[in-house]
């Protein structure tokens, strides 16, 4: 995973609460073996349908953190989700809540989920919305979002903090207690279900 | 100290504690399909690791399948994706129930058909919908792809303690209500994301008087109020559907098993952070109108009127006026099937409602069995002869139109009366319109041609 510090980019206005996966990147795309490449599927059927859909505004052209509304990815456990956004140049997204599995995807790849109040978001969507050239930092290392005025403190929990700082590879963070997991697979009831190697 | 179900189980699995990080918690058994799986194996090969427990894991077939025709009926990349799951289970030594397997289906539907799904396991799957397995008393949740290649190579996953959240119904179910129209008036009443952070425990009269495959309707669709685990504990009920299935534990050890299970239920004074409250004589059978599991109402209810622009936005998509009568929309298509009602008790609901009578003329309907077991049952109790009678389609098993990932999809404007668990814009087939439902309710649909209550059918 690409460590994530700080980054300053521009940002694009998604004013809807409740944005699910099946929007994000809706299912036909889901058949591809590889992991990159998903970007041009993003919100593929907003795109398409919806002529004055913000992120295919020129202005907001380039942008790399997304605003928007609570809950943002619920439905499905599609990592997909996250690619897609990432593909697309996005470092962060910044929303007044995220549903669970969506946000332990995006932390798993280094794509910052950001979480404001609701009220915070709002003037920030309003910032964006005056001036859509206006930068934003996300400074993870001090947990802050400043842009034009505007800085807000947000939670993230050091652990989680420390993993995206160093780009650690979580898999390899596991292997390392290598012995307690062994342990642990010692004193596992016998009768538990196994299911044989053909 | 009194603790919850999830407590316990959560406790019997913790592999490592350390102040500041999370816990990492051992998994029991993974379950793995086409979809969500090839990144995290070829993740794996290109680190050079190795699958680390084959005998914990078993994978299946079931998001992109054709449902007639058979394997060759699938498009090239969907294809693909099944050949990558037979090289990897190949080259893992993993379990694989495939296309033409009489245990392929519907990961969560087999998962539980095979025995595999016990009291106290952790239970993790690429899939939103894995906390369909906690109506067994087992800790199960959905994951990402980059979690899936984490237990492969480790059999854990690191994780956050949840919050402990208790639904309670109390009462006995009005005639006609059924656990669908339970999880669905529940999501009306607390909102899509109101679940979020929380592993819920669903208890009380209500819940125990149901069947397994009642309380998995309602654990499946835990994810569909935010929650991260759903789970009901285990009683008498659950021990017999358990009993002699080929994975359920034999002999002395099925007595080993039965001890450890009555323990696992939450001790008298457990603490929850939260408690929600149902009186079951309060519920109907339901139905939703726009493009969330919560904007729900009862079938004798009207479309109403919107509260935000959300809500103006899910009513512009789905073509309906404030105030409409929802028993005055008509549909187009049925969809019984899915993870939510596609077991063998939800195909009998929907047969007795349509027995002896026919699909209405403007209907196009599809019963696709949840699993190829299930579906052999079926029509081993004639079933798929009442519902080929009536008119309706009979596939073969899978994921099917709940998703749309395979041939079976809504054209768009089509609306559909549907048992699967989502009415996200365009999830069904872009465009598609999508009313969530039970079965004996998506049977009705597809007599009348319009959303009715099944009550004054029977």
């Amino acid at each position: 995973m690409e460590p994530f510090r700080r980054h300053q980019g521009r940002m694009v206005p998604l004013d809807r609460d409740n944005v699910d996966t099946d929007q994000i990147i809706p299912k036909q795309f889901l058949k591809r073996i590889e992991r990159s490449g998903f970007g041009p599927f993003l919100f593929y059927d907003w795109r398409r349908n919806d002529p004055d859909f913000v992120l295919e505004r020129p202005e907001y052209q380039g942008a790399s953190v997304l605003l928007t509304g609570a809950n943002f990815g619920c439905g499905s456990s599609r990592e997909h989700a996250p690619w897609s956004l990432q593909d697309a140049g996005f470092k962060a997204v910044i929303a007044p809540s995220f549903a669970d599995i969506f946000r332990t995807n995006c932390l798993k790849i280094g794509l910052l989920p950001v979480q404001l109040s609701e009220s915070s978001v709002r003037r920030l969507m309003e910032l964006a919305q005056e001036d859509p050239a206006i930068p934003v930092t996300v400074d993870l290392q001090a947990r802050t979002v400043s842009a034009a005025g505007f800085s807000e403190p947000f939670e993230m929990d050091d652990f989680a903090r420390d993993c995206l700082l160093n780009g650690w590879d979580d898999v390899g963070l596991t292997l390392r207690h290598e012995d307690a997991i062994s342990a642990y697979e010692q004193r596992r009831a016998a009768w538990l279900p196994r299911v044989p190697t053909p | 100290m009194a603790r919850t179900l999830a407590q316990k189980i959560w406790d019997d699995h913790v592999v490592r504690s350390a102040p500041g990080e999370p816990d990492l918690l051992f998994v029991d058994l993974h379950l793995v399909h086409e979809v969500t799986s090839p990144q995290a194996f070829e993740a794996l090969r290109l680190a050079g690791r190795r699958v680390r427990r084959p005998d914990l894991t078993v994978a299946t077939m079931d998001h992109n399948t054709p449902t007639r025709g058979g394997r060759q009926a699938a498009d090239d990349v969907s294809g693909k994706q099944m050949d990558a799951l037979e090289e990897n289970c190949r080259w893992a030594g993993v379990r694989l129930y495939g296309m033409g397997s009489r245990h392929q289906g519907i990961v969560h539907v087999i998962g539980p058909e095979l025995g595999l799904t016990q009291p106290g396991l952790v239970i993790v799957c690429g899939d939103s919908h894995t906390s369909t397995h906690g109506a067994f008393g087992a800790l199960a949740f959905g994951i990402g792809s980059s979690e899936v290649e984490h237990v492969l190579a480790t059999q854990c996953l690191p994780q956050g303690r949840p919050h402990d959240l208790a639904v309670t119904i109390e009462g006995e179910l009005p005639l006609g209500v059924v656990a669908k129209d339970v999880v669905l008036g529940l999501v009306s009443r607390v909102g899509i994301s109101g679940g979020q952070g929380s592993a819920v425990e669903y208890r009380g009269s209500t819940i125990r008087a149901l069947s397994m495959e009642g309380r998995m309707t309602i654990c499946n669709m835990s994810i569909e109020w935010g929650a991260r685990v759903g789970m009901v504990a285990p009683d008498d009920t659950t021990m017999a559907y358990l009993e002699g299935r080929p994975h359920a534990p034999r002999g002395a050890d099925w007595e080993n098993a039965i001890d450890a299970w009555r323990g696992l239920a939450s001790d008298e004074n457990a603490p929850f952070h939260q408690e929600i409250r149902l009186d079951a004589a309060t519920l109907e059978p339901c139905v939703t109108w726009g493009t969330n599991p919560g904007q729900a109402v009862p079938v004798g209810g009207r479309v109403p009127e919107p509260a935000d622009e959300n809500q103006e936005r899910a009513l512009r998509y789905m073509a309906l006026r404030p105030g409409t009568a929802m028993e005055d929309i008509a549909i187009d298509r049925v969809f019984i099937g899915s993870c939510t009602n596609a077991r063998l008790e939800d195909l009998r609901a929907a047969a007795a409602v349509i027995q002896g009578r026919l699909v209405h003329q403007n209907v196009q309907a599809l019963v696709v069995p949840g699993s190829t077991q299930v579906k052999l049952a079926a029509e081993a109790e004639g079933l798929d002869r009442v519902f080929r009678d009536a008119g309706f389609e009979w596939r073969d098993a899978g994921c099917s139109m709940c998703l749309g990932m395979n041939p079976d999809i809504l054209q768009p404007g089509e609306r559909c009366a549907s048992t699967s668990n989502r009415n996200f814009e365009g999830r069904q087939g872009a465009g598609g319109r999508t009313h969530l439902l039970s079965p004996p309710m998506a049977a009705a649909a597809a007599l009348t041609g319009h959303l009715v209550d099944v009550r004054s059918l029977v």
